[in-house]
Parts: C-alpha cells; sequence; structure tokens
C-alpha cells in the first residue's frame, strides 16, 4: 500500500490556488521531497495532508485514510514538524518532550522510555535540562523532530527542516534524518536544492501549486540533459514557464 | 489528561516569565503601597484600604488577560499549535488547557494583594476569604478576553491592545481610581454598561458585607463573561480551521 496518494489534491485561497490539482504517491518507507521556490505550494501540501487545512477540491489517503473523512484517523499516524521551530520557549527539553507525550496520553514509564530513546536518537542528552527558548536554532530543530518522533508516527513532514541553519547545524541534522530512513515515511519540504538531492529517495518539484516532475534526483537530471541538480531544477521550473 | 498536561504547560510558561511576575504580581502591589501612602497624607474615602482592595484585585486580572493572550497569540506564531493540530488533542482540550491554568493565578495575586491590604491595616473578616472566592468568577471574564484577543491578534500586538488600551480601559471605567459619579453624564453610562466597574461592585459588596448586592453587579459580570467565552471559542475555533 502507498503511504500517501494524493487524487487532484487542490487548494484555493480567495482566488488564488495555492495547490492545483496535485496527484502523487509515496511509498511506505520512503524520504520524499517536495522541492520548489517559495510560493510553489510545498507547505499548503504538507498543512493539507497534516489535516491543518480542508483542501477545496481533490483528497488524499494516507495509509488508505481519506484527509477528508477520517482526519481524526490519520492524525493517530502522522506528526509534524512545522516550518517554525514549534517548541515551548519556556519549558527545558525534557519538558517539551514530556508535553508531547502527554498529549499522547502515555504513562509515566512508557514517557521515560520514550524520552531516553529519543535523547539517544538525536543526542539531546547535554541539551535536556536546558530550558528549549535558550538554545540555538539547531538544537531547536533537533527537539522539534524529537516531538514529532514521540508519537511513533507513521508518516512525518518535515517542513523546511534546516531553514536559517548554519552549514554545521544543517549537515547535523541532515544526518539525524538520514537515521529516520526506513523507519518512517518522511515528507520534507525544501528549497534547498543540494538538501533534496543528498536526502531524498524521490523528489517533486513544484511552482505555482503545481507538480511539475516526480522522480528520482538522477532521473530529474538525466531529463534535463545535466549533471548537476541544481541546473536541472532550473531547467525544469523554467521549462514550465515558457 | 491530555488538557492537564497542556494546562501544566500553560501554567509553567506563564510563571517562568519573570516579566509576568513583575508587572502581574508586583503592579498591583505596588498601587496598593502607593495609594495607601497618598491616603496616609490626603486621607480620600475612595483610597480607604476596604474600598481600594477590591478595585486593585479587579484590575489586576486584566494582567491576567494579558497572559492569556500574549501565550496563545505566541503559540500561533511559534507553530507550537499547529504541531499541536495534529494531535488528538481537542478543540476543548485546548479552550480549557488555556482558561484553567490562569484562574489559580488570579486567585494567588487576589490573596496577595489582601494580604498586603491587612498589613496596611484592612480588619480581617471571613468576608476576605469570600472576596477571593469571588475573584475566580470574575477573572473567567478577563481569561475570556485573553482567549478572544489571543486568537485574533500577533503578541505585539497583544502587547498593545491588552498591555496598554484594556488596562487602562479596565481601570478607568472601574470607578476604583475616581469616583464615576464625579464624572456622571455618558462616562458613567458607559461605564455601568460595561462588566468592570460592576466586577469592582461585587467584590466589594463581599468584602463589606452587603451580601445583597452581590448577585445584579455578578450578573453583568457573568453575562459578560459568557458572551466573551462563545466568541472566544469561536475565533479560536475558526483560527483552528484557518490553518
Amino acid at each position: 500500500m502507498d503511504a500517501i496518494r494524493t487524487e487532484s489534491l487542490t487548494k484555493r485561497y480567495r482566488g488564488i490556488t495555492a495547490v492545483d490539482g496535485l496527484s502523487l504517491s509515496v511509498k511506505d518507507g520512503e524520504l520524499f521531497a517536495l522541492l520548489g521556490v517559495n510560493g510553489a505550494g510545498k507547505t499548503t501540501t504538507v498543512k493539507m495532508l497534516s489535516c491543518l487545512t480542508e483542501p477545496t477540491e481533490g483528497d488524499a489517503f494516507l495509509l488508505g485514510k481519506s484527509i477528508r473523512n477520517e482526519s481524526g484517523e490519520v492524525k493517530k499516524f502522522i506528526a509534524l514538524s512545522p516550518q517554525e521551530t514549534a517548541v515551548a520557549p519556556c519549558l527545558s527539553v525534557r519538558e517539551n518532550l514530556e508535553l508531547i507525550c502527554g498529549v499522547h496520553g502515555f504513562d509515566k514509564e512508557k514517557t521515560r522510555a520514550k524520552i531516553d530513546e529519543l535523547t539517544r536518537l538525536l543526542s539531546l542528552g547535554s541539551v535536556i535540562g536546558r530550558r528549549a527558548g535558550k538554545l540555538s536554532g539547531g538544537w531547536q530543530r533537533r527537539l522539534s523532530i524529537a516531538m514529532a518522533l514521540i508519537s511513533e508516527p507513521k508518516i512525518l513532514f518535515l517542513d523546511e527542516p534546516t531553514l536559517g541553519l548554519d552549514v554545521i547545524a544543517r549537515s547535523e541534522l541532515w544526518d539525524v534524518i538520514r537515521e529516520l530512513k526506513g523507519r518512517v515515511t518522511v515528507i520534507l519540504t525544501t528549497h534547498y536544492m543540494e538538501e533534496a538531492e543528498a536526502l531524498s529517495d524521490r523528489i517533486a518539484i513544484m511552482k505555482d501549486g503545481r507538480l511539475l516532475v516526480c522522480d528520482t534526483a538522477e532521473n530529474i537530471k538525466a531529463s534535463a540533459g545535466t549533471d548537476s541538480f541544481e541546473q536541472a531544477f532550473i531547467k525544469t521550473v523554467k521549462g514550465a514557464e515558457k | 489528561m491530555r488538557m492537564l498536561t497542556f494546562a501544566n504547560r500553560n501554567a509553567k510558561e506563564i510563571l517562568r516569565d519573570p516579566l509576568n511576575l513583575s508587572f502581574g504580581l508586583g503592579f498591583p502591589l505596588m498601587l496598593i503601597l502607593l495609594l495607601s501612602a497618598i491616603q496616609a497624607n490626603i486621607p480620600v474615602d475612595l483610597f480607604e484600604i476596604g474600598h481600594l482592595t477590591p478595585g486593585i484585585t479587579v484590575f489586576g486580572l486584566s494582567f491576567m488577560t494579558l497572559f492569556s493572550a500574549t501565550l496563545i497569540s505566541k503559540d500561533r506564531g511559534s507553530s507550537l499549535l499547529q504541531r499541536l493540530y495534529t494531535t488528538p488533542m481537542t478543540p476543548l482540550d485546548f479552550i480549557l488547557g488555556y482558561t484553567l491554568p490562569i484562574i489559580p493565578i488570579a486567585i494567588a495575586q487576589s490573596i496577595i494583594c489582601y494580604i498586603a491590604a491587612l498589613i496596611l491595616g484592612l480588619e480581617l473578616t471571613v468576608n476576605i476569604f469570600l472576596a477571593i472566592v469571588m475573584i475566580a468568577p470574575i477573572s473567567l471574564l478577563f481569561i475570556a478576553l485573553g482567549l478572544l484577543f489571543g486568537s485574533i491578534l500577533n503578541d505585539k500586538q497583544v502587547g498593545g491592545i491588552c498591555g496598554a488600551l484594556l488596562t487602562n480601559l479596565s481601570a478607568w471605567l472601574s470607578g476604583t481610581w475616581f469616583d464615576l459619579e464625579l464624572v456622571g453624564g455618558a462616562f458613567k453610562k458607559i461605564a455601568y454598561a460595561l462588566p468592570f466597574v460592576h466586577a469592582v461592585e461585587a467584590e466589594r459588596a463581599v468584602l463589606s458585607g452587603n451580601f445583597s448586592e452581590i448577585l445584579p453587579h455578578l450578573l453583568w459580570v457573568l453575562g459578560y463573561s459568557a458572551a466573551a467565552l462563545a466568541l472566544a471559542v469561536l475565533l479560536f475555533l475558526r483560527q483552528m480551521k484557518k490553518q
């Protein structure tokens, strides 16, 4: 079964079409990137798929459940790490993790085990007692991903996870994302070419809400007749303008 | 369980902010001391401790609006709410989670004010305890206003609207700083059409033991509280759907 299948998914805001008839599928365990310049419709797509906003037309099925009619069921197996860090600034790292365990109804034992596991996975041990609001952007992103992983989601949405990070912090976060490969289906939105190329099994390039191409980085480069993914992206996007 | 976890987090966020503590708890206390000092030099009935304290405790509740509105608008701005909307939390969990933790903070604030008033000469009677209890239903009005403003404003706008405008309006129109009879006319009519003066009058009635006077004033406050809460819930749900 596909982890995600969208059927003519469309979102319009006051006459502006943010996502226009998006139809694609994502395999179980795949790391799938939505790539595009600002305003391409990546975040709106993620918001629809994570049941934050209703589609104007079309539907999407996550593990067979409709985002329109079964959003309660969908929410049980998805998690979102939003574009902003989305942490509670006056709580410590541990308390932030406990908060999410609490809203998912974990008991004390499961909470402790889950926090230990995620602290190891994301190397949060050195900052576990520090207030989230006092951490650097890179650490806040790690915490944000840890918070998203608490519920053991089958599908994880990472919306621009490395936005605003320096090179080292970005590289460290890439390692974290690579760790997730195969464990969970990851939908990653980004406008960094190298990030999409380095991390993703497949990449969907979007522009003005429309899907231009959906394939592996190698195939996208081959189709564009270039060895550079950045050039392939530019050719694809500019080709769509003509 | 979910709601209590969220409420616990909200209480920590509010209480760990030093600005909240200094303004929310310190400012009303400072006003009691200052106005009592004026009263000691130039006696004014309005600033007599038994008359002044109920007004200050109600004025202090305007900071509860600021606390809750700031917290909600920051949670919206940081996308923490967006994250939580993808969890099994229900709209009721959010609304109660933002409302309930502020009630004990409001009660704690009024206890501090009454302790200060006792030190300054307020007679210790059982009515003080009743006046503290009365703060709970009155605080609902201010918390609902916080939920309402937090759902539609960003944190900078909240600072202006709740931090400056609402605190001043609730003070001027409450009869705490000056007798509304002295201004009279449209100002007095407007003040009595709004809930703030009724909140102060209800609190004064409890403290002075004039229990028969409580209900008419309390009904005004509860009416406004219900309307504000209903509107706040609608606006909160609307911004939740507008993600």
